[in-house]
């Protein structure tokens, strides 16, 4: 996997750059179909948090949300950015992949509602539960999907 | 109890973790559906599953659990037990079917990490 990454002190007006790891937007690239890689990035981003001093809980939330977005991007398309945005208040998280894209987000989203194949379920996924499980544990949740093209979430923890 | 004690109930091998043993377990979650572990295991739970690839791993890993349990002698793969130790965390391996390997860890006090599933109304 390549790890194109980049250390950027987001602009504000607050001072947001207590250190210099505060206040950070990282770039990673997922595999799309290689479950041999499959959750690493999230590994990553979860051990970044753990020593930028992010609370545990808020480590764990923003490891479980990239984790199943991972896994999808994986498990459904071809390739995805990830960028990790962490600012004081909030961690972002976005997955942007070039894929067949989701027909019907709102069936997608239904609980239950899976069209994994066999490969996918032999790795203990395809329950249908990754995107509600997401949105239960962002504080705000986000996806655009365009067929043929791809898919793009924005989730958002926030530390308070 | 202590991960030790859990190794004595359960008749079983330690795989990863022998340096681990005197982790305080008070909880477990079971399945073989890691959707389902992501949904409803809690953080220091021990994970009992009969899945034995590296995504079980990787799953207990985000999840900040406790320990792995396998039960039913299912045996890991060699990646499977390189990334438990990359990642910390131990591996036991059980000849209890699932069933069983609950039972016996709930005479003796373990808990699971929650009772009942909420109404899914409620979880959306
Ligand atoms: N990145 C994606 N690209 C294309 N389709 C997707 C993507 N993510 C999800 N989907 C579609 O939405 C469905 C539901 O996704 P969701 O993550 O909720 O469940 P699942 O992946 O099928 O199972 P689980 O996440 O419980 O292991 C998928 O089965 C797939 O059809
Ligand atoms: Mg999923």
């Amino acid at each position: 996997m390549k790890k194109a990454s980049s250390v950027v002190c987001k602009k504000s007006k607050r001072p947001v750059c207590e250190t210099k790891e505060k206040a950070a937007t990282q770039t990673f690239a997922i595999e799309g179909g290689n479950f041999n890689n499959a959750g690493l990035v999230s590994t990553s981003i979860k051990s970044i948090l753990k020593k930028m001093d992010v609370p545990g809980e808020i480590v764990r939330r923003a490891a479980i949300v990239s984790y199943e977005a991972e896994i999808n991007v994986v498990s459904y398309a071809k390739q995805a950015v990830v960028n990790l945005i962490v600012e004081p208040d909030f961690v972002q998280i976005e997955v942007n992949d070039e894929g067949p894209g989701i027909p019907n987000i709102e069936l997608a989203m239904q609980e239950g509602y899976s069209t994994a194949d066999r490969r996918i379920r032999e790795m203990g996924f395809g329950a249908g539960m990754g995107l509600c499980n997401i949105k239960n544990y962002s504080d705000e949740f986000q996806i655009f999907s365009e067929v043929g093209k791809g898919t793009r979430l924005v989730m958002k923890i926030f530390s308070k | 109890m202590k991960l030790r004690d859990v190794k004595e109930i359960l008749d079983a091998e330690v795989i990863v973790g022998e340096d681990h043993l005197d982790l305080e377990v008070k909880t477990a979650f079971g399945a073989d559906l890691m959707s389902d572990v992501l949904a409803f295991a809690k953080a220091g739970s021990m994970l009992l599953t009969g899945l034995t690839n590296t995504q079980v791993v990787r799953t207990a890993n985000v999840l900040d659990i406790a320990a792995i349990i396998l039960v039913r002698g299912k045996k890991p793969s060699t990646d499977t037990i390189n990334l438990a130790r990359d990642l910390n965390i131990p591996l036991l391996s059980t000849k209890y079917i699932l069933f069983e390997t609950a039972g016996r860890l709930y005479e003796k006090g373990i808990v699971g990490c929650l009772q009942k599933v909420e109404a899914t109304s409620v979880r959306n």
